[in-house]
């Protein structure tokens, strides 16, 4: 009796494993993000954005390679360097071989340093780098390396459209700058600067300040001066609750240009503007929601609604992430090996889901992509915040920057 | 010329609205000897509420609303918390607020999550009321001087005039003597508490639209409100109204005006090392008045403790 007991289990751990084995593996993507602290909000929107993208782009299609499904295992850095270095090892210890960052330049950058040493000092179990939103030029320059991607468009190339806009607009000449005092407001104030400069020097650029970071209760002095200036745009690169601030300030004191913005989108700050942003508010971002560019972008939307009713898919280039590891992991025919997948990925060229081509640069792992200025309205199809308002594209800049410079001297395996 | 009426009016506006804030604490400071680490929080809690409630029944009912229940809540916290705590000392008290400080930033987080909400001014008063050489004063603005005034005016009329005030007031510096004559001093304490806090619950319904109505909102007006409070001096309620007013003026004008340290150490006879980058000065001579703007609050408050410990128009020795 006991022997057939034990007989009878053995044979059926025996097909547990064997069926497991036979069966679809799962390829494990890290999401090393906020998911606690003052950055919790946008952490989590960006988890979930990955978690539909897997399961509806990949998991839904029949996975990759042969049945393997995709799966985002989810850490909390708490927007720490420090924090991301220690969750990076804790993946790497579980066999994750893919990690997805965005949120700082700053943590971007501690990882990619951490990675490329890993790499180089482990061959038999690297890791890639995707990151989807740290936009510090640096990444895909000085610092770049063959192990790092960038999905989003980088700050420089932002600001290339955001003031080729500018300097197509007869009644803008003059410019007010202002941004939160610390490496990416300065970032975005030295290359408005470059490029108004370099593009129409006739433009007079009648202020350029900083304010301290989330620490401003009332942005009424600033406001006051950005009128008495005379300016007839802003250009900002503030996010949270100093985009709402100083925009609403902005309005409530008598403005009435455009204010051309970073973020000044989703995550409540479309809410919170309402109907006073509308025919001011400028956005530079990749990711087409409205007009929507095609029918099954309008499905995935509606889907991502059903699933999140208070989500905002706000960064679009996610699912551009997920269908292009996935392609380059089909195309290397194995996702345990990175170096053939990295090598995939170089180069490669897609078509979006928010229409427009994408295409890998070889040279420096730079997304080169189509980059438009949207505008802050109502007269939306899908809207932010549940609003009723929205960003709509009125213009954009095909492949931008594709044959923009780099200093990027990559060493490849 | 202009800008500096403008500037007057919007540093009035600020120096307003800390005032209601401080105005509360420091009867509390007062009275308790306790700093309320938490009146800040309930000033968040107000502009939250009047959100809430303006989503049903619209702004001013939120505007009437609110502060009662914040004011309610107040009492409740002085009646069933602060006052069980307050046989331990001051140390539990203070303890005791900072923890309670904590406890609303997270429930209000917890609530109504972590994005801004769209809290917005009435549409009655979304208008223009008049302009000063291109810069428009929003109806907005006058409507919170006047409300700020008449709370002034209407708690120093309490205070001064009516026999409550005299006897909070006199249990303020004598509360054993006030007892002895057959008053319930608890009872006025929780009454203090729950004004106070109703006070900045007010400044919470009016600023919440302008200044935003998130969960950090109470962190960044927290620490100043201390400061109003030592400069005006303790338990002084025209202390409070002339600190505010200073803080609101100072900070405004130098953000407004882009005064440059250079100037000012090249008026007072100091040459400008050259190369400047190569300076260990470099910081000092490259200092601008709006990136110092909110710290003079708090140099103000250090000379005034060093001249002046009891405030500019506190009645006792500290």
């Amino acid at each position: 009796m006991r022997t057939k007991t034990m007989l009878g289990l053995t044979t059926a751990l025996t097909l547990a494993v064997s069926a497991f084995a036979a069966g679809a593996d799962t390829i494990k993507i890290a999401f090393i993000d906020p998911l606690s602290g003052p950055f919790a909000g946008t952490g989590t929107n960006g988890l979930h954005q990955y978690e539909f993208a897997a399961e509806e782009l990949v998991n839904k299609k029949g996975g990759v390679l042969d049945g393997d499904m995709f799966e985002i295992v989810a850490f909390d850095n708490k927007i720490s360097p420090k924090e991301s270095l220690i969750q990076l090892q804790v993946a790497i210890d579980q066999g994750i071989r893919y990690i997805a960052q965005g949120n700082s330049s700053g943590v971007a950058n501690a990882l990619t340093e951490a990675i490329n040493k890993h790499n180089r000092r482990n061959p038999d179990d690297r890791v890639l780098f995707l990151n989807y939103s740290a936009v510090d030029p640096a990444l895909t320059n000085d610092k770049c390396n063959f192990w790092h991607f960038r999905f989003d468009a980088n700050a420089d190339i932002k600001m290339d459209a955001l003031t080729d806009s500018i300097v197509s607009n007869d009644e803008i000449e003059k410019v007010y700058i202002i941004g939160q005092d610390y490496s990416f407001g300065k970032a975005v104030a030295s290359a408005a600067v470059r490029y108004l400069g370099e593009k129409a020097p006739e433009i007079e650029i009648v202020g350029n300040e900083l304010h301290p970071i989330g620490k401003v209760k009332d942005f009424t002095p600033y406001s006051r001066k950005i009128v008495a200036s005379g300016a007839d745009a802003v250009i900002t690169g503030n996010w949270g609750a100093d985009m709402v601030g100083l925009g609403k300030s902005v309005l409530e004191n008598g403005f009435t240009g455009p204010i051309y913005t970073y973020y000044a989108a989703a995550d409540g700050i479309t809410a919170a503007f309402g109907d006073a942003g509308v025919g001011s508010l400028r956005l530079v971002a990749e990711g087409q929601l409205n007009p929507p560019p095609n029918d099954r972008a309008s499905e995935y939307i509606q889907a991502f609604k059903a699933k999140y009713p208070d989500g905002n898919l706000s960064q679009a280039r996610i699912t551009n992430v997920i269908e292009m590891l996935a392609k380059a992991i089909n195309e290397a025919g194995t996702a345990d090996d990175v170096v053939p997948v990295a090598y995939a990925l170089a180069g490669m060229e897609h078509e979006s889901l928010w229409g427009g081509n994408l295409m890998m640069r070889e040279s420096d792992h730079q997304l080169i992509q189509n980059v438009h200025i949207m505008e802050h309205t109502s007269d939306v199809v899908h809207d932010h915040d549940n609003s009723g308002f929205g960003v709509k594209v009125v213009k954009t800049v095909e492949m931008a920057a594709a044959d923009s410079p780099t200093t990027c001297e990559m060493r490849r395996p | 010329m202009d800008l500096i009426l403008v500037n007057l009016i919007d540093g009035l506006v600020t120096g307003l609205l800390l005032f209601m804030l401080s105005a509360g604490l420091t009867l509390i400071f007062s009275m308790m000897g306790v700093l309320n680490f938490a009146h800040a929080s309930f000033y968040m809690l107000g502009a939250y509420f009047a959100f809430q409630i303006s989503l049903y029944l619209g702004f001013w009912m939120g505007l009437l609303i609110a502060p009662l229940v914040v004011g309610v809540l107040g009492a409740g916290v002085e009646r069933y918390g602060l006052r069980r705590v307050h046989q331990y000392g001051h140390v539990p008290e203070l303890i005791f607020t900072f923890g309670l400080a904590l406890l609303i930033e997270e429930l209000v987080q917890f609530i109504w999550g972590k994005n801004q909400m769209p809290y917005a001014t009435p549409e009655i008063l979304q208008f223009t009321a008049f302009s000063i050489a291109g810069n428009s004063i929003p109806a907005y603005k006058i409507f919170m001087i006047f409300i700020s005034i008449a709370i002034f005016i209407g708690l120093l009329y309490v205070l001064t005039r009516t026999r409550v005030g005299m006897i909070i007031q006199a249990a303020l510096t004598y509360p054993k003597t006030v007892e002895a004559l057959g008053h319930n001093v608890p009872l006025i304490f929780m009454g203090v508490f729950g004004v106070g806090t109703a006070l900045a619950g007010v400044a919470g319904v009016i600023a919440g639209p302008v200044l935003g109505t998130f969960p950090g909102m109470a962190f960044v007006l927290g620490s100043i409100v201390f400061v109003t409070i030592v400069i005006g001096g303790l338990g002084s309620l025209w202390g409070a109204l002339v600190a505010s007013l200073l803080i609101g003026w100072i900070t405004t004008f130098s953000k407004a005006y882009n005064l440059r340290m250079e100037d000012l150490l090249t008026w007072l006879g100091f040459t400008k090392p050259e190369p400047i980058w190569d300076s260990a000065w470099r910081d000092l001579w490259s200092i601008t008045s709006p990136q110092i703007a909110d710290i003079l609050p708090y140099i103000l408050m250090v000379l005034i403790l060093i001249f002046r410990p009891y405030g500019l128009f506190g009645k006792r020795d500290a």
